[in-house]
């Protein structure tokens, strides 16, 4: 019988398969199509914009050319800011996760009968606009504000202020995104089943323990998913280190709006965007990699 | 910390005044009971009864109300289910699906700090005849090889009381018998006490030394399947634990050993020791399979001093190994008779005017 079984489980394609498959190609289309047009052709025309070269003798006025040196220049002149990007998207991605996954956790396993209010008012600041939340968070971190006023009696602050500091643009990113996190955690963790938490705790596992062993690896999903939609937005963003930090927390989002929006150096600025795109793309592969998720169920 | 030794000694489970309420409602009612070390015991009963609290509460995933667990006399009451030496098999087995096989069964022995654990997770497998799945995910298995690692798992920790929970309830009919005789297989070759706990009464019998019929919250009756099921002590394990036809009467004498009954105009007799209805009112049963239909004419073969009934066959349900008949006494009762299919083609028809008869022996008394 067992044999049997076994030889069973090997092959375990339906019937139907292949024909569902077929069908599954051709309600791809108008999504492909969608992505043609508004994705793949907008891309090319940025990676050919990032590699024109000025008119001679009329400003602000670029030509098609093969210039693989505007490269060059724009990494010289703006390392800097790619290395804060991913460091300010990664420092608060973190921060998001550790802040996430316990209030996700509650939400999907402890609330009950709140759950629903409580994932509601995860998302409800989402209904005021980005830039007015951002701004507010600069009257909430001002000089004299009772946040920095209680910090600074506790002389926890290095600079005595927080406005104008990277603390500023790494907490507004994190705030900004965290439902990103949290919804993604909370999917995961809703899924769970608290039959397998009993199965652990009934073979000696510790809550610790069964944390580590059991809701974790099957939160995995979650976490990445929520890290990857909280890092990829964070990394690209300007507005938080336009309005929280200062000129010394300017992240690759600031060069690229003032290369196309001040200098009118549109190469510089695809040049800067097609690489931030690159360098995250390589950033996730690695770590979609490392997570295994495809190990996962 | 605990190590796997080949001998142990295994005490009893003793469950004392154990009560759990759920707000106003009392799922288990005050229930003692000393469950013998290396029996396979099965509590039996409907769902709700209490059977699946009672069982979680020994498991330690759920905190009696009051009363207290012991394994031989060390009271476990107050430990976690962690600190528990006991293990579940789990209804929907509960297997860790983000680990293969051979982890999902070293679970226990690795959360107990045991470093060399192959030996033991391999004889494991052999012994559930799983050895070749060792590197699957749980998905890749089928049912019953789901329900042999969740065995697996459990057993490997040696635990002084295995709980099985339905462990065979979402299995179709022809793998639950299979299972059956694995489960009691098992439990023989490693001697760990069985607890199981079941909705279907087939299942407790086959398997199970001891039932223990549960209603209510409260344990109705209990011992050897046979004796409870050939002498049940209450209306409710009758009928629970097979069928039975009960009769409404009242005792109006004795004559010897048995006693005679009077229902429904007809005089019955039973057996004066298998009958557990303390007044004169009682209920006379029996079971289907005990009873005799004969036709009209044969009323010359029945033997003197047996019970009889007379009624009209209302309807005929032929199952291959018996048929089971339909009759409707004269009083509006309708009967259950089984009849063995020893003689091909001689039975009754619907219509028919049949006498129904069986020995006084076969027959026990109800309190009503």
């Amino acid at each position: 019988m067992v044999v049997g079984v076994a030889a069973k489980g090997g092959t375990s394609i339906a019937p139907g398969a292949q024909r569902r498959s077929r069908t599954g190609y051709f309600l791809l289309l108008p999504g492909m199509a969608w992505l043609g047009i508004f994705f793949a052709i907008p891309i090319a025309t940025l990676f050919m914009t990032s590699l024109q070269a000025p008119v001679e003798g009329a400003s602000g006025q670029y030509a098609p050319a093969f210039q693989v040196s505007n490269y060059a220049d724009a990494i010289i002149e703006y390392w800097p800011q790619f290395l804060r990007s991913f460091l300010y998207a990664g420092i608060a991605t973190l921060l998001a996760l550790v802040i996430a996954y316990p209030l996700a956790y509650f939400i999907a396993v402890k609330a009950g009968r709140w759950r629903t209010l409580m994932l509601v008012l995860v998302i409800a600041p989402s209904f005021a606009s980005f830039l007015l939340r951002t701004y507010a968070w600069r009257t909430i971190l001002a000089d004299e504000s009772p946040v920095t006023t209680f910090l600074n009696a506790l002389h926890v602050l290095p600079d005595d202020r927080i406005l104008n500091t990277s603390i500023a643009v790494i907490a507004g990113l994190t705030y900004n995104f965290l439902p990103f996190m949290v919804l993604p955690l909370y999917a995961a963790l809703e899924r769970l089943d608290p039959r397998l938490i009993e199965a652990s705790n009934d073979l000696y596992a510790n809550p610790i323990t069964t944390f580590r062993k059991v809701t974790w690896p099957l939160s995995l999903p979650g976490v990445v998913a929520g890290t990857l939609l909280t890092f990829i937005p964070a990394a690209g963003d300007y507005i938080n280190a336009e309005l929280l930090g200062s000129t010394q927390d300017r992240m690759i989002g600031n060069a690229i709006q003032t290369n196309f929006i001040d200098f009118r150096d549109y190469p510089i600025a695809s040049a800067l965007s097609f690489m931030l795109m690159a360098a995250i793309l390589v950033l996730v592969f690695a770590y979609i990699r490392r997570a295994g998720t495809e190990d996962l169920v | 910390m605990s190590t796997i030794t080949s001998s142990r000694n295994i005490e009893d489970l003793r469950l004392e005044n154990l009560v759990k309420s759920f707000g106003d409602f009392l799922a288990v009612d005050d229930i003692t009971l000393t469950i013998p070390a290396g029996s396979f015991f099965a509590l039996l009963g409907a769902s709700g009864c209490g059977k699946t609290t009672t069982l979680r509460m020994i498991a330690g995933l759920e905190d009696p109300t009051s009363g207290t667990i012991k394994v031989g006399n060390t009271d476990i009451t107050g430990l976690r289910a962690f600190q528990r030496p006991v293990n579940t098999v789990f209804q929907s087995y509960a297997l860790f699906p983000h680990l293969d096989i051979f982890e999902n069964v070293a679970f226990g022995l690795r959360r107990r700090g045991i470093k060399d654990v192959t030996p033991a997770v391999e004889a494991m497998l052999e012994l559930v005849e799983l050895a070749p799945m060792a590197r699957r995910k749980p998905a890749q298995l089928s049912g019953g090889q789901q329900q042999r690692v969740a065995v697996a798992r459990a057993l490997i920790n040696q635990p002084d009381v295995l709980l099985l929970d339905e462990p065979l309830g979402a299995l179709d009919l022809k793998l639950r018998r299979q299972m059956q005789i694995e489960l009691k297989r098992i439990q023989t070759e490693v001697g760990t006490t069985f607890v199981h706990v079941t909705h279907d009464q087939e299942e407790a019998m086959t398997m199970a030394d001891t039932v223990a019929v549960m209603n209510a919250g409260r344990i109705e009756q209990m011992g050897h399947p046979a004796d409870v099921y050939e002498l049940p002590k209450t209306a409710f394990v009758a009928n629970f634990l097979g069928q039975a036809n009960l009769f409404s009467g009242s005792v109006t004498g004795r004559d010897g050993e048995d006693l005679v009954v009077a229902t429904n105009g007809l005089s019955m007799r039973l057996p004066a020791q298998r009958n557990s209805a303390t007044g004169t009112e009682l209920l006379v049963g029996v079971r289907p399979e005990k009873m005799t239909i004969l036709d009209e004419v044969d009323a010359g073969k029945i033997p003197t001093g047996s019970n009889l009934v007379t009624g009209l066959v209302t309807d005929v349900s032929y199952t291959g190994v018996s048929t089971q008949y339909l009759v409707e006494a004269p009083w509006g009762q309708v009967l259950n008779v089984f009849e063995q299919n020893v003689i091909v083609g001689d039975r009754c028809e619907v219509g028919d005017p049949v006498l129904v008869h069986w020995a006084p022996e076969h027959t026990f008394g109800l309190g009503s």
